[in-house]
């Protein structure tokens, strides 16, 4: 199973290890060092690297990389899925999951890196067995550590290990009893450039916050199940009853957990709620080019669209940009030839553009091809699947 | 704050600070972390524990604070001692000698009455990679393994692949513990001991036939990453005992070549010619039916070990309920698509009518990584048929304009798969690749020649147009392997452009020498190649440009040049080969295959290292096939004995009760009544532990609540609570084996150890015989002994042959009439480690004669007796001597001084103290010491205040410091400091005995 593990920065730098069996010499990360060389993108780093005497496995998050070393066979999606949870962990630990907020906290880190793992075989990830055993950093605590000196690792012992729902602490206590539940619908789509949809699918995920006293059982029916075409769960949802009945019941794990995450099967009838209308053209010869975008709602039931941003990833041949955006902001860099507008709330009234021309790079041949762009926003208040 | 900067003070984080640091020795600079941790605060010794942690985190060495580290093991503060096993266990393989002195902390956590204590000794203890400590690890987790709590089952599963690799030569009985635990019917355990099962005994399949649908069953609740291994292993159980579900369908689908697909379906044909029809073992059902719902997993692991499983297991029919979870899978992170699609370009070749409702998801997006774009490609490529080929296609054109030249070349390799296995789009395929030799990319066009050369080879006739097109392609692209290609076209189908080739030739000649190795290969064989069809024209050219390749630096050229000169240029001498020339080299070649690089990668198991690197990988085991004819089915039934038929009601209840909680499996029957019985069954097949078993919830429930106020004591030393922690230690077995067979093991080292760390004042053997008699025992009663009758008594001197043997002073009565001769000790039953030094035999002992003798009994510390045989000239008696405790240690001498500090450092778990009102008779002084000296061999600590005593026990030298502290009223406090728990308390209870009656 997993033998060690070394968090590598984005400048190559090994910056913690932590060993399960005896000691990997460092050095195995050369392998690796050699396979980033050869990726252009970071990204492009192939996760699984076999090297003479062992195989790395490594996750990219938050511009770390996680490498894992394995001596012998074990699924590779086993490790990928573990050094997520890692990820996961510190970031709910710390906040944010950067370099800076590790090595602020090396120790308590290391206390959990400990627990998580046993000889390389995950022991302790649910986060809440792991917050009774360490408990998370806040400033509060850190300034009382410093004066009392007391300490970070839990007193009492994680009885949680112990239970058959693992998942939640016993002894919740809450004066207010209550459950929020989150509804985030995503819809992925690719459109090509006379505005057809190629394809375009909806995810959702329903994200809870409980804070209820006890032990309580949960019940959660859906108006329209049958729309939801395939779903996963948290280990706390009973299958058998979601099979016969189509209904969730569940012991909550206490706090913010993923409840399920499903996927919507109306495969051709989504309508995309946004429209871009764009003219790029590059001319031969001449070193400048064209360049225009409106953007407009497009069937969005009366809810405005927010927080709409435009990336667009130009030509190499382009040098510079001149555009004049009608609202938000935008930026090009000429480095990465990464164009992106933060173009804000749409009002369906004065429909935002970005208007303008591009430089280009003299004597160069024009590009044969229109950058694809990038559109990400958000409406509140409004299920896509209906 | 304050700990950053001393962290980036010590290692030389900061550069300015370096250069003084560098002048300093190590060892310099290490020697305020020793202070600090030799310091009483917890808070320093915190503090220096955490930038230690911090060195080891980023891979300093930190190995050299070893024994001042290792020192603060039984620190009372958790998180110290959480720090210092961080350290242990990172340290202890290169400590070995040092790493010992930490062992009796843990050995002692054993023993702990709370679970998670027993547990978390156990881990560590385990972690320790110290080959000296084997037998007791060995020992540890054959306890545990039979513990109450499933917990520590748990934790005893885990330690057995550490000692497995510490140690590959205890693998036979690590094996019988495997065993054990794998009967465990505890979630909690399936998953440990499953992977435990894995590392150490994979070949051993038997093992797991009783289990097999306990496993089944238990599945669902079992922790994620559990389910993973257990599932992996299930679906090689399952590939040896059940047959193939799919003998009797047709597997081939219509991409199979021709040729196999009538191979098979021959091989079928006989098949169900010998079979009966197929019917699916039940337990078969029932393992596919208890995983499929774990493809809703969260866990992509989970989701994709039951894919892999439904793929190598499944009927045909039924695999395609994967797809839709593994698509699913497809959103999450870059890393876990990487994986996925490796094994979905697997699954496609097979089963492409799986993903095909799919094959929009497969479609690439801008934003996704390069690695993550060739891999859907090949999907997409692999889903491709004669009905979405134009979709397909027309993405392909889209994916051509991309800006990622590594993604394109990709693209147009597949869209050149996808003209050789679809036949009907091969020509607009062509046109499309031709098109692109135009584009100004000069690695499209290169890849685009490379691709179309090898579709050209199939059917060169009517594309000779394609051929010349390309020709005047050598004027300008530079890359060398389009160059190749090109010139390997034309040299192959010169006959198709007779004009065009003579003038490429003699281009190339003029170039040859700039030309990169391959190139300059295939202008020797175009040159070969015409001058063997139109020598007229070429014959100059040839010559020159073989004499070109003669001089050659790179000798493959020149030896191809030496050869073709020789096989075509006819001379004098020339060969028989020469006739052939021309059929050598204008041979009829067939056309290259184009296939994915994932066929047949199904041989290794979907979902593991080997499948995704195609390698076999360290530890992989290989997926047997199907077996011909299924063996017996009946190995997995599970028999119920008879007493767990007729349990009472209330046992029943009990089980229900015991049943995981969670489990949906309840109301749903098995697939046979011998499924459904299983679990039942296998709750009462350990009917060895069986009532003790069924009770677990239960008691579990109970510990825990001891455990909170065990926990607290550590803290708090309220008399009353720690009052019912003894107890409770008293009520368990007075002496673990574990403890005793350290001692034998580890003597020596421990001993000299002991003395270098804790330098113990020289003791001047002083014995001080309480002056009240010796007590003496019976050996052999004068009845049984017919006329001889033995007493002994521990004589209290120090046994001058063995200084770690306990002096038992033996006296031979002789009362019969008749004399005994030749008494003598035999065949010594002892525990191990015990040893004995008999006595000199008694040749005669007359009627009515008393003798004594004294002898040597190394006890090791516990107080197990020593069994032997006593022997007469006629007859031979069982006796057994069984010391009281306080006979296994031996008086030395301390001042108070060195009392107080002896007693400071055993501290926490070694100290046990005891409230209890003297009797009347013996509040004085002089009492007291009289009693306490006549139950325990010490030495009182002169000039004390209080009354203080001092001994050490006989074998391993280990302290042993009682305090008794007299208040008003006869009230007094006993206080017991050992490192050896178990004397420690058992110590406590005979003194308390001696001063209360």
């Amino acid at each position: 199973m997993i033998h060690s593990l070394f968090l590598v920065n984005s400048s190559g730098d090994i910056f913690l290890e932590k060993h399960w069996k005896s000691v990997v010499s460092r050095s195995v990360c050369d392998y690796f060092f050699e396979a980033q060389e050869r990726a252009s993108e970071p990204e492009n780093v192939p996760p699984v690297i076999p090297t003479p005497h062992h195989y790395l496995i490594s996750v990219l998050r938050h511009r770390i990389y996680f490498v894992a070393v394995i001596q012998s066979e074990v699924p590779p999606l086993f490790v990928i899925e573990f050094l997520h949870r890692v990820v996961d962990t510190f970031q709910d630990y710390f906040g944010v999951c950067t370099e800076a907020a590790i090595k602020d906290n090396v120790v308590v880190v290391y206390e959990l890196l400990e627990e998580m793992l046993d000889n390389g075989f995950p022991l302790a990830t649910e986060s809440n067995i792991l917050k009774e055993l360490i408990k998370p950093p806040t400033i509060l605590r850190t300034v009382v550590n410093t004066i009392t000196g007391s300490t970070n690792v839990g007193e009492q012992l994680p009885t949680g290990q112990l239970s058959v729902v693992p998942w939640r602490r016993t002894g919740v206590k809450y004066t207010n009893n209550e459950a929020y539940f989150d509804v985030v619908e995503e819809i992925d789509a690719i459109i090509d450039k006379s505005g057809s949809t190629i394809t375009a699918e909806i995810q959702g995920v329903i994200d809870a916050c409980v804070k209820l006293t006890g032990m309580p059982d949960l019940t959660l029916s859906f108006m329209n199940p049958r729309l939801l075409d395939d779903v996963s769960f948290h280990p706390c949802v009973r299958f058998k009853r979601w099979e016969a009945e189509r209904i969730l019941s569940f012991i909550p794990p206490d706090g913010n957990f993923r409840l399920l995450s499903y996927h919507v099967s109306c495969q051709n009838l989504v309508a995309i709620p946004v429209y871009v209308k764009h003219n790029i053209t590059f001319r031969e010869g001449s070193s400048q080019g064209r360049f225009e975008l409106t953007l407009g709602p497009k069937q969005t039931m009366g809810k405005g669209l927010e927080a709409v941003l435009i990336s667009s990833q130009l030509p190499r041949g382009v040098l510079n940009t001149n555009l004049n955006p009608s609202q938000g902001t935008y930026n090009f860099d000429p480095v990465t030839k990464l164009l992106s507008w933060d173009v804000g709330k749409i009002n369906p009234q004065k429909l935002p553009s970005l208007k303008g021309s591009m430089s280009l790079q003299a004597g160069a041949s024009k590009p044969d091809e229109n950058p694809t762009i990038n559109i990400q926003f958000k409406i509140q208040q409004s299920a896509l699947s209906g | 704050k304050y700990e950053c900067f001393l962290l980036k003070n010590s290692d030389g984080f900061v550069p300015t600070e370096q250069d003084p640091e560098k002048l300093l020795s190590t060892t310099d600079i290490h020697d305020d972390l020793k202070e600090m941790l030799d310091s009483n605060k917890d808070s320093l010794k915190l503090e220096a524990m955490k930038r230690i942690v911090a060195m080891i985190a980023r891979g300093k060495n930190a190995s050299d604070l070893f024994p001042a580290v290792v020192k603060n093991v039984a620190c009372k503060n958790i998180e110290v001692k959480k720090l210092v096993y961080v350290y242990l266990v990172r340290y202890a393989e290169e400590q070995q000698d040092l790493a010992l002195l930490s062992i009796s902390t843990f050995q002692r956590g054993l023993k702990d009455p709370n679970q998670l204590i027993r547990a978390s000794a156990l881990r560590v203890l385990s972690s320790i990679r110290v080959t000296i400590i084997v037998p007791i690890m060995m020992l540890a987790i054959k306890e545990a393994a039979s513990d109450m709590s499933p917990y520590v089952r748990k934790t005893a599963a885990h330690a057995i692949p550490k000692l497995y690799s510490l140690d590959p030569e205890q693998k036979d009985c690590l094996i019988e513990v495997i065993e054990k635990l794998l009967a465990d019917k505890t979630t909690l355990v399936a998953g440990s001991v499953v992977m435990a099962f894995e590392e150490v005994c994979p070949e051993r399949i038997d093992l797991i036939h009783k289990n097999y649908r306990k496993l089944c069953n238990l599945l669902i609740d079992v922790e994620e990453w559990g389910q993973v291994v257990i599932i992996n292993m299930l679906t090689r159980y399952a590939r040896t005992q059940f047959l193939n579900p799919n003998m009797n369908v047709s597997t081939a689908g219509p991409h199979i070549l021709y040729k196999e697909e009538k191979e098979k379906k021959k091989t079928e044909a006989t098949a169900i010619v010998r079979r009966k029809p197929y019917v699916m073992d039940p337990d078969h059902r029932l393992l596919l039916r208890n995983t499929k719902p774990l493809l809703q997993s969260r866990n992509a692991a989970v989701v994709m070990a039951v894919a892999q499983l439904y793929f190598h297991l499944a009927p045909k029919a039924e695999v395609g309920v994967i797809a839709k979870a593994l698509v699913r899978l497809m959103r999450s992170h870059s890393e876990v698509q990487y994986v996925v699609l490796q094994n979905v370009a697997t699954m496609s070749i097979k089963r492409r009518g799986m993903f095909e409702p799919y094959l929009k998801s497969f479609y690439i997006r801008s934003t996704d990584p390069t690695q993550i774009k060739v891999l859907k490609l090949e999907v997409l490529t692999n889903l491709a048929n004669e009905t979405n080929i134009s979709t397909i296609l027309r993405e392909f054109q889209t994916y051509i304009k991309s800006n990622d030249k590594d993604f394109v070349a990709a693209t147009i390799q597949a869209i050149g798969r996808c003209a050789t296995n679809i036949g009907e789009v091969r020509d607009t395929c062509l046109n499309g690749l031709v098109q692109l030799l135009s584009n100004r990319d000069e690695l499209v066009v290169a890849e685009s020649v490379v691709v179309i050369k090898k579709l050209l080879q199939m059917q060169p006739e009517q594309h000779s147009d394609i051929i010349k097109h390309m020709a005047k392609l050598t004027d300008n692209i530079q890359v060398p392997m389009a160059r190749a290609s090109i010139l390997w076209l034309i040299g192959e189908y010169c006959e198709h452009v007779p004009k065009i080739a003579p003038d490429v030739l003699r281009k190339m000649a003029k170039t040859f020498t700039n030309e990169e190795d391959i190139v300059k290969l295939q202008i020797i064989n175009l040159a070969a190649k015409l001058y063997l069809t139109n020598s007229k024209q070429t014959k100059l050219l040839t010559q020159y440009v073989l004499n070109l390749a003669k001089y050659d630096q790179n000798y493959d050229i020149r030896d191809r040049a030496r050869f073709i000169r020789q096989l075509i240029v006819p001379t004098d001498k020339s060969g028989a080969l020469s006739k052939y020339a021309k059929k050598l080299f204008l041979a009829l070649k067939p056309a290259p295959v184009l296939e994915s690089p994932f066929k047949d990668r199904d041989h290794f198991q979907l979902g593991s290292l080997s499948h995704l690197l195609n390698a076999k990988a360290g530890g992989y085991q290989v997926l047997p096939d199907w077996p011909e004819a299924a063996p017996d089915p009946s190995v997995r039934n599970v028999e119920v004995p008879e007493w767990t038929k007729c349990s009472s009601r209330e046992k029943r209840k009990e089980k229900k009760a015991d049943k995981p909680f969670y489990s949906d499996s309840e109301g749903e029957s098995g697939p046979t009544e011998s499924a459904d019985s299983a679990s039942d069954t296998a709750s009462g097949s350990e009917s060895g532990s069986g009532s003790e078993e069924s009770g677990s919830g239960s008691e579990s429930e109970e510990s825990n609540e001891e455990s909170e106020s065990a926990s607290e004591e550590d803290e708090e030393e309220e008399g009353k609570k720690k009052k019912k922690n003894v107890e409770k230690i008293k009520a368990r077995k007075p002496v673990p084996e574990s403890v005793q067979m350290f001692a034998t093991i580890c003597k020596p080292a421990w001993l000299n150890m002991q003395f270098l760390l804790n330098p113990l004042p020289v003791s001047v053997p002083q014995t001080i015989v309480p002056s009240g008699n010796l007590k003496t025992y019976e050996l052999l009663h004068r009845i049984t002994g017919e006329g001889l009758s033995v007493e002994y008594c521990f004589s209290r001197q120090p046994f001058s042959p063995d200084p770690h043997m306990v002096a038992v002073k033996i006296q031979f009565t002789n009362s019969a009439t008749s004399e005994a001769k030749s008494l003598h000790v035999e065949d010594a039953k002892l525990q191990s480690g015990m040893r004995i030094k008999e006595f000199p035999e008694i040749e005669v002992l007359p009627a009515g004669e008393t003798v004594s003798v004294v002898m040597g009994i190394d006890f090791c510390d516990s107080t197990q007796a020593a069994n032997f045989q006593l022997c007469t000239h006629t007859r031979k008696f069982f006796v057994s001597i069984q010391p009281p405790v306080g006979e296994l240690m031996m008086p030395i001498f301390m001042t108070e001084n060195e009392f107080k500090k002896e007693q400071g450092q055993l501290m926490g778990m070694n100290e046990i103290t005891e409230k209890l009102t003297l009797e009347e008779k013996c509040q004085g002084e002089h009492a007291i010491v009289q009693r306490v000296t006549t139950a325990a061999n010490l030495s009182r600590v002169p000039c004390g205040s209080d009354k203080e005593f001092a001994g050490k026990t006989v074998t391993s030298g280990s302290l042993v410091l009682v305090s008794v502290v007299t208040k008003e009223n006869g009230a007094a406090q006993l206080t017991v400091n050992c490192e050896k728990m178990v004397i420690g308390t058992m110590l406590v209870k005979d003194i308390l005995q001696a001063l209360t009656q």
